[in-house]
């Protein structure tokens, strides 16, 4: 069974890279094969200038990662504080260096008063924070990020969020495995759509553009013959105009739609809103998945 | 390999085993109850044997009981492996354990250091019972300490640890094919059953487990040791433990 194939692409330092997929388009193997946990059986990655795969840099590959699994995998029956201490010597952090680490985190993350606590008694929220803290505490330039907001709550998922858009403004390379369209477009500066194989990549605006069906409603306070001469001569592609309303079928609206203002209101024309509507990232996702399956 | 890597692994499996009281229980409780039960029998026997009952009266016994430390060994660290392994399966911990600069090979040092520390110890301190107390017994009947002995040296600095490996190895293997700890300690308690043949065939006169046959013995089951050993670090890799372990 073919886990992924035929995936290629490139992630810039300091940018968050959103891996979008259905369950089981190989997002989590993705991440697993560039965290060096398993081999690939043809390919080649690199991760800044280490070779993914090769023995020797592997192990440089996993000191300058942190890795936040679908599963937080905490120690529940350690403290918060013994958890995040316990990796910080399995990165040869010195005692003074894991002192104020595990101290910067907690606080930064709402844990402190929850340091002694033991993992397992935190609310999902809680452990969810843990294991991001526990991804940064040896400073990783590069931190891969498993759906870290599945089967948080809207406000622990918030916080989680909130966090990976601080570690933005830090520049860290942020790598993040999600099936949440909205949360992607959030936070990623570029998104890969991924089913088995790699369907599309580009920003989420670049994505939306990929799919036909948007269109641009303009409504006006009144009707006018001038407008609808005016519009009729620009060539509108798929125009409907009737009464105060007009639509007409745009591939990027950003470009299209200051003409169609302008000739509007140089016609006379008053214009109360403009609109696009149709394709969102979400359906741009869906028809790249289902265009595969 | 850093052995500091292993270490900072094994001190936390071990803290993490003082809060189990079941394996506390295992490893406070069979060495000791034995080892009483076993010096008792020694003096039961000696208070009731007839005069002029000579040492070699009792050899069988002793060397039947000193040969139990062995087995302890090889019981000890099916509950400690099983539950450092597969509870961290079950926790799913062993993920992020795996994505840290630590080797497979530290991860399985550590482990094995922490189920062989304790076992070594509750060994150890169950044999430093049983040999006081059956030298007290046993000095009316021979005037001399009877203990420390070959046989015991034998099965203490050499038999007990290749057990006590040999079972850790075993455990490794078995926790790559269950899915929780129950069953895990439950296949690991198996491990002893060998040595418990061991025992029998020396009950039965078969073998005579004196320091003869300790060494030969010894000698077997390093051989299987270091064979599993191999078997044991193959099973023991995150790509295995990752895409095969159940």
């Amino acid at each position: 069974m073919v886990a992924v194939s035929e995936v290629t692409f490139q992630v810039k330092e300091g940018e968050v890279f959103g891996f979008l997929g259905p369950n089981g388009a190989g997002k989590t193997t993705t991440v697993r094969m560039l965290c060096c946990l398993i081999s690939k059986t043809s390919g080649r990655a690199r991760i800044a200038d280490y070779e993914v795969g090769n023995e020797g840099d592997s192990q440089r590959i996993r000191k300058m990662i942190g890795l936040v699994p679908d599963n937080v995998g905490l120690y529940e029956g350690m403290s918060a504080y013994d958890n995040l201490d316990f990796y910080g010597k399995l990165y040869d952090r010195s005692e003074s260096q894991r002192k104020e680490s595990n101290e910067y985190f907690l606080k930064l993350l709402g844990l402190w008063d929850k340091r002694d606590s033991a993992a397992g008694a935190l609310s999902k929220g809680m452990k969810q924070k843990l294991a991001v803290a526990r991804a940064l505490i040896h400073d990783p330039q590069v931190l891969f990020l498993d759906e870290p907001t599945a089967n948080l709550d809207p406000e622990s998922a918030k916080t989680v969020r909130d966090f990976i858009l601080e570690l933005k403004k830090e520049k860290k390379t942020i790598f993040l495995n999600t099936h949440n369209l909205d949360e992607a477009q959030r936070i990623c500066d570029r998104i890969a759509i991924l089913n088995t194989k790699l369907m599309a990549i580009g920003t989420a605006e670049e994505l939306e553009r990929t799919v036909k069906g948007r269109q641009t409603v303009i409504r006006l306070a009144q009707a006018n013959a001038a407008v609808a001469k005016a519009l009729e001569r620009l060539s509108l592609s798929n125009l409907n105009y009737e009464g105060t309303r007009a639509a007409f079928d745009v591939v990027d609206p950003e470009r299209e739609n200051p003409p169609v203002v302008r000739e509007i209101v140089e016609a006379g024309g008053e214009i109360l809103t403009v609109t696009v509507q149709g394709s969102t990232l979400e359906e741009a996702y869906l028809k790249l998945v289902r265009k595969q399956e | 390999m850093n052995l500091r890597h292993s270490w900072i692994i094994a001190t936390k499996d071990l803290n993490a085993i003082r809060h189990r009281k079941t394996i506390i229980y295992t490893i406070v409780i069979t060495p000791l109850a034995l080892s009483l039960l076993f010096s008792y029998i020694v003096q039961y026997a000696v208070s009731s044997a007839a005069p002029g009952t000579s040492l070699s009266d009792y050899a069988f016994l002793l060397y039947a009981f000193e040969f139990w430390f062995a087995i302890i060994a090889a019981i000890i660290p099916s509950p400690i492996a099983s539950y450092s392994i597969v509870g961290e399966k079950v926790e799913k911990s062993l993920e992020p354990l795996l994505a840290t600069p630590v080797t497979d090979g530290e991860i399985l040092l550590g482990k094995s250091l922490a189920a062989f520390i304790p076992t070594i110890l509750a060994s150890y301190a169950g044999a430093a019972i049983y040999m006081a107390s059956v030298d007290r017994t046993l000095y009316s009947v021979v005037g001399y300490l009877y203990y420390p002995n070959s046989e015991m040296i034998v099965i203490l600095l050499l038999l007990a640890p290749i057990t006590c490996l040999l079972s850790i190895e075993l455990n490794v293997i078995i926790s790559s094919r269950v899915t929780d700890v129950r069953s895990a300690s439950q296949l690991g308690g198996v491990v002893f059953a060998p040595f418990m043949g061991l025992y029998i065939a020396g009950e039965i006169d078969v073998i005579t487990l004196d320091t003869n046959s300790l060494l030969v013995i010894s000698a077997i089951l390093a051989a299987f040791a270091i064979c599993l050993f191999f078997v044991s670090t193959r099973t023991f890799k995150r790509e295995q433990i990752l895409t095969k372990w159940k």
